[in-house]
């Protein structure tokens, strides 16, 4: 079920849009940030709330990349795999995360603990590589600091 | 030399609060331009020569020039900043976002006021956290101040100013993209005409303009369009942000005039390569511009003089290839972007895209086939414009077909030595 404060939320956000479907990515983000992903059950009770078919919130669900249809980690590490981080060493900061967590792109850690995905240029290509760990960007990485960063995420 | 863009910057700290702007000069332009007809800030706007910072160089103006005005116009209307700055290698407009939002929100309100827009959506990517958490801020700070809102500084203007965070997608910088978004639904390109001028967000008329384009609304209003024709060594209007990155001594951002040369940038403000490197090629301004080499080094940076040796400004944003990174690869990783990032929602994209993605994985890991780079080149005719929905794909054959101009050899030798060169 919808809490209380998750519909408070998405009626707050709905008030920004001339019709109530709007608000449908930003609902899925909202409730998707007390639950971690939206499961079937979860999408069909959103779909509820906003008056539309699951199946026509479920079609904008998976367009967006940063909507999850499947469970993720408590932590969700995203690294930048666009040019210029690719160029600047992308390709071994990606190897040495595969190794240290023991998963590939899509997969979570058996802990829980983390899941990997890419994602296109983070805009800092300037400092690149980089990666974003939860809401936190780290720039101008390299394997040997992986470590340290990971070590913050338990 | 004037930066305006960039004159509040003072990077790893907070930006200016709504009164530190106001002291430095901010919401001036705005009092001015509420002070004349929007036809006439349209008409300002227009002489100034701005052109669209978002990768096209549409004349900003003229684009404005198209919304339907007065009295009998179909309403509300909408003035939307597209902040989804997605395109590999660009990363000017978080610079502007983060260090600076009230320039943005300032800009956004003269350009609703120009279109008589009452409602303004600021479209960001989700990415930009810290982006987000500064210009939220700013747009409470404007509302609380009385920008922002019903009857403006007691002109007669109301507007609504709303930030989006986008559930993210590459299609929601394309201009329909984006409005699909809004609209809550899958981003798709949209058949034109109509344009978004006359029938865009919910069916009415919209203006979807770049953050670097919004930014220099207010210099153009405070200081006049020949000023800002002035800024510029070329017919462009203005200053640009050009960024370099790569294996170059320092990269990084910087404003300077329009027209600067190619090599000027690289080397008096990106220091040149790394020890060890040298210059094999470069896009000039991000992930869908057609590679140059050193022959073109001379070259002015505005929008027709790239152009007319055959690539695109874009974005002002170099991606710079050294000699140690096999271009090959580069290729394979901008069209692993692309193919990823295509909505599907035309034929040749979808199927083309992931075809050639493959063909350049194979011919990067030695498995590619004589006549596999002809088949390529065929793919980017195919794949030109016109004979797609929006600009994705012929976008994504701008890299493509130059590098296969510019590099063959290295092509060639994927596939006769049956590996990658440049790979141990």
């Amino acid at each position: 079920m919808l809490s209380e404060e998750e519909r408070a939320e998405i009626e707050e956000e709905a008030t920004k849009y001339k019709y109530r479907k709007a608000v449908g990515p930003e609902a899925l983000k909202i409730v998707q940030k007390n639950r971690r992903w939206i499961s079937d059950e979860t999408l069909k009770e959103v779909a509820a709330f906003l008056g539309m078919t699951a199946d026509e919130l479920d079609s904008v669900a998976t367009c967006y990349n940063l909507i999850f249809r499947r469970p993720v980690g408590r932590h969700v590490i995203f690294i930048c795999d666009s040019v210029s981080c690719w160029i600047m060493g992308y390709e071994d900061v990606r190897d040495y995360l595969f190794q240290r967590l023991g998963v590939s792109f899509g997969q979570t850690t058996s802990d829980g603990r983390f899941t990997l995905l890419p994602i296109a240029c983070l805009g800092a290509c300037d400092e690149a590589p980089a990666m974003i760990v939860d809401e936190q960007l780290y720039t101008m990485l390299d394997a040997a600091q992986i470590d340290a960063i990971l070590e913050r995420y338990q | 030399m004037d930066k305006p863009l960039t004159q509040n910057f003072r990077i790893e700290e907070e930006p200016p609060s709504i009164q530190e702007y106001e002291k430095s000069g901010g919401y001036m332009a705005l009092r001015k331009a509420l002070e004349i007809p929007p036809q006439d800030v349209q008409r300002l706007v227009k002489e100034s020569n701005l052109r669209g910072r978002g990768g096209a160089g549409f004349q900003t103006g003229m684009k404005w020039s198209f919304v339907p005005m007065g009295p009998d116009a179909p309403r509300p209307k909408y003035y939307v900043v597209n902040a989804d700055e997605m395109e590999p290698g660009t990363f000017k407009d978080r610079y502007l976002l983060e260090n600076d939002p009230h320039q943005i929100i300032e800009g956004a309100i003269i350009g609703a006021y120009a279109i008589e827009a009452e409602f303004s959506y600021i479209f960001l990517r989700w990415e930009y956290r810290r982006a987000a958490r500064r210009i939220e801020k700013a747009i409470a700070e404007a509302y609380q101040r009385g920008y922002l809102g019903k009857n403006i500084l007691k002109s007669g203007m109301n507007l609504e100013m709303h930030l989006h965070v986008s559930a993210g997608r590459y299609m929601c910088g394309e201009e329909f993209g984006l409005l699909d978004a809004l609209e809550g639904r899958r981003a798709h390109p949209r058949a034109k005409p109509p344009f978004p001028q006359v029938c865009g967000l919910w069916g009415r008329p919209t203006v979807v303009n770049n953050v670097e384009t919004v930014a220099n609304i207010r210099h153009i209003i405070m200081n006049g369009p020949e000023w800002y024709r002035g800024l510029s060594l070329s017919g462009d209007g203005g200053t640009k942000l050009f960024g370099v990155s790569g294996k170059v001594r320092r990269p990084g951002l910087w404003e300077l005039p329009m027209g600067i040369s190619l090599e000027e940038l690289l080397v008096e403000h990106a220091g040149g390569m790394q020890e060890g490197y040298r210059l094999k090629g470069l896009l000039p301004g991000g992930a869908s511009t057609d590679f140059l080499t050193h022959e073109h080094l001379q070259v002015k940076l505005d929008f027709d003089s790239v152009q007319q040796i055959g690539s695109r400004l874009g974005t002002g944003t170099v991606v710079v290839l050294d000699d140690k990174t096999c271009p090959v690869g580069m290729v394979h990783n901008l069209m692993e972007f692309f193919a990823r990032e295509s909505c599907g929602w035309c034929t040749p994209c979808r199927e083309g895209l992931p075809w050639i993605e493959k063909t350049m994985a194979a011919i990067e890991n030695g498995n590619g086939k004589p006549g596999d780079i002809e088949m390529l080149e065929e793919q980017t005719r195919l794949m030109a414009p016109g004979n797609t929905f929006c600009a994705l794909a012929p976008g994504a054959m701008e890299p493509l077909q130059s590098a296969i101009k510019h590099f063959r050899d290295d092509f060639e030798r994927h596939i006769s030595e049956r590996r990658c060169p440049w790979r141990k």
